[in-house]
């Protein structure tokens, strides 16, 4: 199977280590086999290793070394930002900062919600069973016999 | 104001750029003479202690009478953490009540923190705990005005009766064992006090402090926020 993520100028990639986690970054330039040349708008343009990035799909119409306006412009005008949050890795990305920031009183509410909604989950199920018809697994035991 | 004087330029160690006269300018030292009507302020002398009356002792003392260090030591009172303030939520982290939430109220002068479950929810009394076993939530519980001058530090210390020894016999002649009783004043002041909490406790907050906290699995208590 071909890749469809490549290290190349324009792609957009996440941050996936240290304080700025979770960021995406557009490659400017490929310096080398390890390491690219990556900006975003309000972000000093720098160098990262290839390691420390996670590509995504989406890319971005600019040429290498875009002048930050063209970048901004044409960051916008992709609406990558909303893009990714709008998609399950973004959400995923968004579910754990949350968690993260639950406090100890938020994750009590949290586990009270949780056991609610699962008794009443519980309860319709049961039910169900109870009025579900005979279970097929009879036939093999009599067939045993 | 005065001007602020130059420091000395020197040539070499122990010789100053300029002389006697020039210095005396610089520092200007003639308007510190001319204030004090032509002369130096002086320090008056400590004036002596008049000599005892009568006959000085004969005799020193034989022995040395040891002369207890002068103290200059000042307690500064314990610092409270600055997350803790009354009303937070702390989580007890040792002890009998180890994971229990209790509520703070306030810090004795002795630096501990008074705390209360409240008794009713989590059976946690008012009790006096270190704040370095305490770990301290974000949450935080709007308290009523609450009398806490019953609770002072001497009034935790007359709760501990004093044990009397026990001999191999009482030891082992268990009839005689009996359970301790709380005096009535003791069990009416937290009740009072549990009283006069409860009403600033929703629901939810009730069960929040009548559950312990505990560590699951897959948690990481260093990255936690409490």
């Amino acid at each position: 199977m071909p890749f469809k993520r490549y290290v190349e100028i324009g792609r957009v990639a996440m941050i996936n280590y240290g304080p700025e986690y979770g960021k995406l970054v557009v490659i400017s330039d490929v310096l080398d086999q390890s390491r690219a040349l990556v900006d975003a708008p309000g972000r000093v343009r720098d160098v990262v290793n290839l390691r420390r990035l996670t590509l995504t799909d989406y890319k971005v119409d600019i040429p290498r070394l875009a002048p930050k306006k063209k970048l901004n412009e044409e960051f916008s005008k992709a609406g990558i930002e909303d893009k990714f949050k709008a998609s399950s890795w973004g959400k995923k990305l968004a579910k754990q900062a949350n968690a993260r920031s639950m406090t100890d009183f938020d994750r009590f509410k949290a586990m009270l919600a949780k056991t609610k909604k699962n008794r009443a989950v519980r309860t319709v199920l049961n039910k169900m069973q109870k009025t579900a018809p005979a279970k097929p697994t009879k036939a093999v035991a009599k067939s045993r016999k | 104001m005065v001007k602020p004087t130059k420091p000395a330029t020197y040539v070499a160690s122990g010789i100053t750029s300029v002389g006697r006269s020039k210095t005396y300018r610089r520092r200007g030292l003639f308007a510190l003479k001319k204030k004090n009507n032509g002369k130096f302020p002086v320090h008056k002398k400590a004036e002596k202690p008049a000599p005892a009356p009568g006959k000085p002792p004969r005799f020193y003392p034989a022995e040395e009478v040891p002369k207890p260090l002068s103290h200059r030591v000042v307690r500064k009172p314990t610092k409270l953490r600055e997350s803790i303030t009354p009303g937070t939520v702390l989580i007890i982290l040792s002890g009998r009540f180890k994971g229990r939430r209790v509520v703070f109220l306030s810090q004795l002068p002795s630096g501990l923190l008074l705390v209360s479950g409240p008794f009713k929810l989590n059976g946690v009394p008012v009790r006096r705990v270190n704040q370095a076993y305490v770990l301290a939530t974000s949450t935080k519980v709007q308290l009523p005005k609450l009398d806490l001058s019953k609770f002072t530090d001497s009034y935790f210390k007359a709760a501990e009766a004093k044990s009397s020894k026990k001999g191999e016999k009482e030891f082992f002649d268990q009839s005689q064992a009996k359970k301790k009783e709380l005096s009535a004043e003791y069990v009416n002041n937290q009740k009072t006090l549990d009283a006069a909490l409860m009403p600033a406790l929703d629901a939810e907050m009730k069960a929040y402090l009548a559950t312990s906290f505990s560590l699951k699995d897959g948690d990481r208590p260093h990255l936690m926020k409490f």
